[in-house]
């Protein structure tokens, strides 16, 4: 039997290691970041901008799956992932990883700026060594802290646009920032098991269903502040002020309806499925009406 | 005789040259545009 790891790897298991789908997300606040900005870049060099999030996003995937292959292995989300399947060797996904890193960062730097290129090596720097490394092994607070990574891109965005920091790239880190617990504690509810077998000190692992329903609320209230304030800010019209309070009110309300929820099995976790689609349907929604709210005309 | 591991060895490898090669060829066209933007800006 021909061992699958000894041939070398497929280009799509190469595509699968950067997290299409997460980068997708990443991308599009990136991009919304960008489009916020007072001031747009050329074209070509607002497409390379995002290009670089990808490619960072893509090489952040790639690191951490280099460096979870083992726990990875013991969760049935992730075992069909490249390196648990034995579809690719360890050493070509470092390499990859790192190779796309140092790419995005001074393919960033020569299009854009210098400032969004540090931003960008910091936040893939933090997401790998902060993140993965440090703290998703030892501490529940692991998402809360690790959150700040995923929220660089569209302060990236911003400054490959500005070259400059502003108020609203700061309060749309913080959306981000606050939103990333909700988010992932919903889904940690109801894969919890996972996490648990993998040893992963998850919020629901470490403290209890009941304890991180009541999390997930908590945060969701400076989340729908920090979300609304641009708009009393002066920072964004109305029409972002009004959707942003009408997202945030639905979050609130899944939210409490988790809070509320009393089942242990993840077959009774509707509330908690609905959250976690809410919450990416969320943040897509904010980001659209932000960027929507600078270009239409009333 | 080209064995079966022999074969997805060889097409795996094409398909990746031929990746490649595509990506270095866009990369090439993104560094004349993003020329051409840098020298119009200044």
């Amino acid at each position: 039997m021909t061992n699958p790891a000894a041939l070398p790897a497929d280009w799509r298991d190469f595509l699968a290691l950067t997290k299409p789908r997460v980068m997708s997300l990443v991308v599009f606040s990136g991009l919304c970041g960008m489009l916020a900005a007072p001031v747009l870049p050329p074209l070509v060099l607002g497409f390379t901008a995002i290009l670089c999030i990808a490619l960072g996003a893509g090489a952040c995937g790639a690191l951490n799956q280099w460096y979870e292959a083992d726990l990875d292995a013991k969760m049935r989300r992730t075992a069909k992932r490249p390196l648990p399947d034995g579809r690719m060797d360890r050493q070509s996904a470092l390499h990859f990883g790192v190779g796309l890193a140092f790419f995005s960062v001074l393919l960033m730097g020569v299009a854009t700026n210098w400032l969004a290129a540090a931003l960008l090596a910091v936040s893939i720097l933090f997401y790998v060594l902060v993140y993965t490394v440090w703290l998703k092994p030892r501490t529940p607070q692991n998402i809360v802290i690790g959150g700040a990574a995923g929220a660089f891109p569209p302060l990236i965005g911003w400054i490959a646009a500005t070259g400059n920091f502003a108020a609203l790239p700061l309060l749309l880190f913080a959306i981000v920032f606050l939103w990333t617990p909700p988010h992932f504690w919903a889904l940690s509810l109801f894969v919890r098991s996972d996490y648990a077998a993998a040893g992963i000190p998850m919020l629901p692992v470490v403290a209890g269903i009941q304890s991180t329903r009541r999390q997930i609320f908590l945060y969701s209230l400076p989340m729908a502040v920090a979300a609304v304030a641009p708009w009393p800010l002066g920072l964004t019209g109305p029409i972002y002020g009004f959707s942003a309070g009408v997202l945030s009110f639905v979050f609130l309300v899944l939210a409490a309806r988790v809070a509320g929820n009393r089942a242990a099995d993840p077959s009774g976790m509707e509330a908690e499925k609905h959250l976690f689609a809410y919450s990416v349907f969320y943040l897509f929604a904010l980001f659209t009406v932000l960027v929507a709210d600078r270009f239409l005309p009333w | 005789m080209v064995s079966h591991e022999d074969e997805i060895i060889r097409k795996r490898q094409r398909d990746r040259a031929r990746i490649m090669a595509l990506l270095l060829g866009a990369f090439v066209v993104l560094m004349f545009f993003i020329t051409i933007a840098k020298t119009g800006m200044n």
